[in-house]
């Protein structure tokens, strides 16, 4: 069971701050849509408002096709785990994965502590209740942990209950907030895998917050990038990667960071290079991936002189941090290790090819073809 | 000769500051030895000019037994526990979901509220005590059990201890616990308030202290002798019946001290934790 979410321009203030201005989504039904932005960005509070833990200042969320603006988070269908994990510490793991169950399927009288245990007629109840908390709990693989207390899991474990008590009543929206910045970093790895395992037995909706780019890449069926209270691009992560609409994205994504120089240094090392349409009078930004840059002295392509600051040996691969000779502009190039010889002092000649340039705007707008001149605007000769 | 590095060692300073503190407990248990210890021997021994550590004459539990059956010590007991349980159960019942708004809701007017609060902190029960008396009076409730509660039905401090404990209160855990479909009143009392026992044991401790030793209070409001509580029922009657029997005077104060006594050090735990985690002292 799954439903679509849908954003329509959400605004949330408080007081005079603007924390989120006219987000607006559109999250298909089974998806594992993940947001993602630095912190401060809104994308924590955008989730609570889709739980309506919060309210919004204006704007409409949808769940399923059905506004659900004025219901209580009870009633919404979803479910939440959060980034303290938000166990109940005085239950068993086992009552903290029941509670969803009994406060829906337990009339109040059976509800109440030990008086509770003799309400009649809900056996039957009692024991399907227990079977759903099983069956979850072996799905995340805590089943022997059941009759601990959260003070005595770790926090990998913490993490698997939460994620439990979330299943345990099959909601049709998944919420979660930066479920894995509490773990170390292998356990991040591998419950990154668990997790998007989850998402494809569930079949549910997912949206997941997020500061860290990969787990947004690895993850998700889409991703939507937010910065400053807003969505920025919402795409599949191949495609962000690729093909970003707006220069704090191509930042955003990717490590190390994206390569940015501005267009007349380019086309001032580059005699012939004219990338932007001649009616075209403001400022430019170019912007390439690491791995586009070659360390070649001569070859096809754009050429920027340098020099070698550093070498990081990665392994597999090597990153070269360079500085252009002429503006003193740093530059990263990814390379294959071994595949050349490069001291700090010495100096490189790093060409790209026209075709992986990104063109931005001075206000960091993705440049439209219509600005760019067909052919990429260089002059091959 | 090189002193043994042992982490047991002990500093002249420790020595010193443990000299102090002897000292200080001597001063205060003083008092509490010599009632005992007149509560074991015969009246006339507290008039020798000579200090006994020891009864000369060791009398037993005669004066116990003799307050047990000739005074109504258990009545005054049984006063002391109706009262203090009353007071404390509606304190909390009221105190918790004050304390809770005041910590876990935005609505307006909160911090006015919460400022109110402060405020009458600092207002001593014989203030109203006057206009208590002639409401209690205007209902013909003096000289009840009513009467010696009423005033401390509210207790403003409870609701400034349990802010202060609720507000540390993780937001996340009552989120999931809406989530999960509890209401707010559940979310309260089967969630926080479970969390937050050693701050409500140690404003136990307070309160029925407070008023298992409050003389001030019943002393206005109450005549009967059936209704009084510990103290009011011992001075009242060092006056009439006991006035020469220091023995069976202070084998009463004993026994009414007694219950606060045992239940302090049972609480003590809790208490010690609740008091530390709130930083209050």
């Amino acid at each position: 069971m799954s439903a679509a979410v849908e954003i329509t321009a959400i605004e949330k203030r408080y007081g005079d701050t603007v924390s989120l201005r006219s987000a607006s989504l559109s999250v298909r039904p089974g998806e594992f849509m993940t947001l993602v932005g630095p912190s401060g960005c809104g994308k924590s509070t955008l989730l609570r408002i889709i739980a309506g833990l919060a309210p919004q200042t204006s704007g409409e969320i949808a769940i399923g096709g059905e506004p659900v603006d004025h219901l209580p988070p009870k009633a919404r269908d979803v479910a939440m785990v959060f980034q303290s994990y938000a166990l109940y510490p005085h239950m068993t793991v086992a009552e903290n994965i029941a509670t969803p169950l009994r406060m829906r399927e337990l009339p109040r009288g059976a509800r109440l502590p030990l008086l509770g245990r003799l309400w009649p007629g809900v056996g039957e109840r009692r024991a399907r209740i227990r079977a759903a908390v099983t069956r979850a709990a072996e799905m995340v693989e805590i089943d022997g942990l059941l009759a601990r207390r959260p003070a005595t899991l770790s926090g990998g474990q913490r993490q698997r209950v939460a994620l439990a008590r979330a299943i345990v009543r099959h909601p049709r929206v998944f919420l979660m907030d930066e479920p894995l910045s509490n773990l170390d970093a292998r356990l991040r790895v591998a419950m990154r895998g668990e997790i998007t395992a989850l998402h494809q037995k569930l079949g549910a909706t997912f949206i997941y917050v997020t500061h860290d780019q990969v787990e947004a890449m690895t993850m998700s069926s889409r991703v939507a990038v937010m910065m400053d209270g807003g969505i920025v691009q919402c795409a599949s992560p191949a495609e962000l990667y690729a093909d970003p609409r707006d220069l704090r994205v191509a930042r955003f994504i990717g490590s190390p960071e994206i390569n940015v120089l501005s267009v007349d240094a380019l086309i001032a090392a580059n005699a012939g290079f004219a990338p932007l349409a001649a009616e075209w009078k403001g400022a430019a930004h170019a912007a390439f991936r690491p791995e586009a840059l070659r360390l070649v002295s001569d070859g096809p392509g754009l050429a920027i002189a340098c020099r070698v600051e550093r070498v990081e040996g990665l392994g597999h691969e090597t990153l070269v941090f360079l500085r252009t000779e002429v503006g003193g502009h740093p530059l990263t190039a990814r390379l294959q290790a071994g595949a050349f010889a490069l001291f700090s002092g010495d100096s490189a000649v790093a060409r790209l090819s026209p075709d992986d340039v990104l063109l931005f705007d001075g206000a960091g707008q993705r440049l439209d073809r219509r600005h760019v001149t067909p052919t990429g605007g260089y002059a091959h000769g | 000769m090189s002193a043994r590095r042992s982490p047991y060692r002990i500093r002249p300073g420790q020595i010193l500051a443990h000299l102090v503190l002897l000292f200080l407990a001597f001063l205060f248990l003083f008092p509490f030895y010599v009632l005992l210890v007149t509560s074991v021997r015969t009246p006339q021994e507290l008039f020798t000019p000579d200090f006994h550590w020891l009864p000369v004459e060791f009398t037993g539990l005669k004066y116990y037994i003799q307050s047990v059956t000739q005074s109504p010590v258990l009545t005054f007991m049984k006063n002391g526990v109706v009262v203090c349980a009353g007071i404390l159960i509606v304190q909390l019942l009221t105190a918790i979901p004050c304390a809770y708004a005041l910590a876990k809701y935005e609505f307006r007017g909160r911090d006015l509220l919460f400022a109110t609060v402060l405020f009458c902190l600092t207002v001593p029960i014989q203030a109203p005590a006057l206009p208590l008396y002639l409401g209690l009076n205007a209902m013909g409730a003096l000289d009840s059990y009513f009467a010696m509660m009423a005033p401390f039905f509210l207790s403003v401090f409870a609701i400034f201890l349990f802010r202060q404990t609720f507000k540390s209160y993780p937001d996340e855990i009552i989120q999931a616990a809406r989530l999960d479909g509890m209401s707010e009143s559940a979310i309260l009392w089967t969630i926080v308030v479970p969390a937050s026992l050693p701050a409500i044991a140690a404003f136990a401790v307070f309160s029925v202290t407070a008023h298992w030793n409050d003389l001030y209070w019943p002393l206005i409001v109450v005549r009967s002798n059936e209704l009084m509580t510990p103290p009011l029922g011992l001075a009242y009657f060092t006056d009439v019946e006991s006035g020469e029997n220091y023995g069976a005077l202070m084998a009463t104060a004993a026994i009414l001290t007694a219950p606060l006594m045992l239940g302090f050090l049972m609480a003590q735990r809790h208490f010690i934790r609740g008091i530390t985690t709130m930083g209050l002292k």
